[in-house]
């Protein structure tokens, strides 16, 4: 666990969007308990009025973990992710802010492992890499792989990026950067992750990487198709002339 | 500066560099004319290299899943007691 920190009195924020999570919400927020346990932090479930009623089961989560800790702030309908992040961020009450995805493909433990990179080097944004020794990806078959990789390295390759993951989800952001980084982004969906980075180095904001895994898809299904891979040519397209 | 001015501002020294080549005639012209086509290819050579070794070394981690497994009853467990509906689909 190495040393237990010097007096951390940062406070962070942790936005999970959501939309029918209600199998994996209970899981991940035990999860965050867990790791973060002499963390000062919220979670802020921004649920974009899932049919399946995640939101009664996150009521039933503020009863056992307390409603300072665990906030909810819902949507009418589906909005988007960058809304999702926008609308979280306004209730915000933390210096830092992690964003990660409501399933369980990213595993809580790696929280300290960003707030430690953090502290050690100042950075403004952590994010987390599934491409190096020490992190990796799970139930993904040789396709999926393939496709992984050749996007990244056509991404590499176009934009110059800072980081090696570019598509990842799993982030820690200094509040302010996050506010300044997002209010230029208007991509949706994983490009809008990669834009978030992109615009950020361009920006040339201090980002370093942790090796995170990348267990795919325990509870649901994990979509990637045609329009998908059409989606991000289009999305490196418009990110190499706009950015 | 836009980084699409950085590639282009790339490409033009790049050709301007190719034309010098042509008109200096330091190596024969008809290897020259060819140039930029040996340069697409081998570009697209180290792309689809970097994309094998990428996949080659890709890290995987089965060992997580079984953790996550573990996790998940340890989670389930806990929030049970406490009366908070984990029940599967």
């Amino acid at each position: 666990m190495g040393n237990e920190q010097k007096e951390n009195s940062n406070k962070y924020s942790i936005i999970i969007p959501t939309y029918n999570e209600r199998l994996n919400i209970a899981l991940l927020v035990y999860l965050i308990f867990k790791h973060l346990s002499n963390v000062n932090f919220e979670i802020i479930v921004v649920d974009d009025g899932s049919p399946d009623r995640t939101q009664d089961i996150v009521k039933q989560l503020q009863f056992v973990y307390g409603e300072d800790r665990i906030l909810l702030r819902a949507r009418p309908k589906k909005l988007g992710l960058g809304m999702a992040y926008i609308h979280g961020l306004k209730h915000a009450s933390g210096n830092f802010v992690v964003i990660m995805d409501a399933d369980l493909s990213h595993h809580r433990k790696y929280l300290p492992n960003f707030i430690r990179k953090q502290m050690e080097t100042g950075a403004d944004i952590v994010t987390g890499t599934r491409y190096v020794k020490g992190g990796g990806v799970h139930g993904w078959n040789l396709m999926r792989k393939l496709t992984s990789r050749g996007a990244n390295v056509l991404a590499q390759t176009l934009l110059w990026p800072s980081v090696l993951d570019l598509t990842g989800s799993f982030r820690l952001y200094r509040k302010s950067v996050l506010q300044d980084v997002i209010s230029s982004c208007v991509s949706k969906g994983y490009v809008f992750q990669m834009e978030m980075i992109v615009r950020a180095t361009r920006k040339g904001y201090n980002i370093a990487e942790v090796p995170i895994t990348f267990v795919d898809r325990v509870y649901g299904s994990s979509k990637l198709g045609g329009s998908e891979i059409v989606e991000y040519l289009k999305g490196l397209v418009y990110l190499l002339l706009t950015t | 500066m836009k980084h699409i001015l950085k590639i282009l501002a790339l490409l033009v020294g790049i050709s301007a560099f190719w034309i010098g080549l042509l008109q200096a005639s330091v190596i024969p012209e008809s290897y020259t004319w060819l140039l930029p086509l040996y340069f697409i290819v081998s570009l697209g050579c180290y792309g689809v290299l970097m994309v094998g070794v990428g996949l080659m070394q890709f890290p995987t981690c089965p060992q997580e899943a079984l953790l996550l497994h573990q996790d998940i009853l340890e989670a389930r467990d806990f929030l049970k007691n406490k009366g908070v509906d984990v029940g599967s689909n």
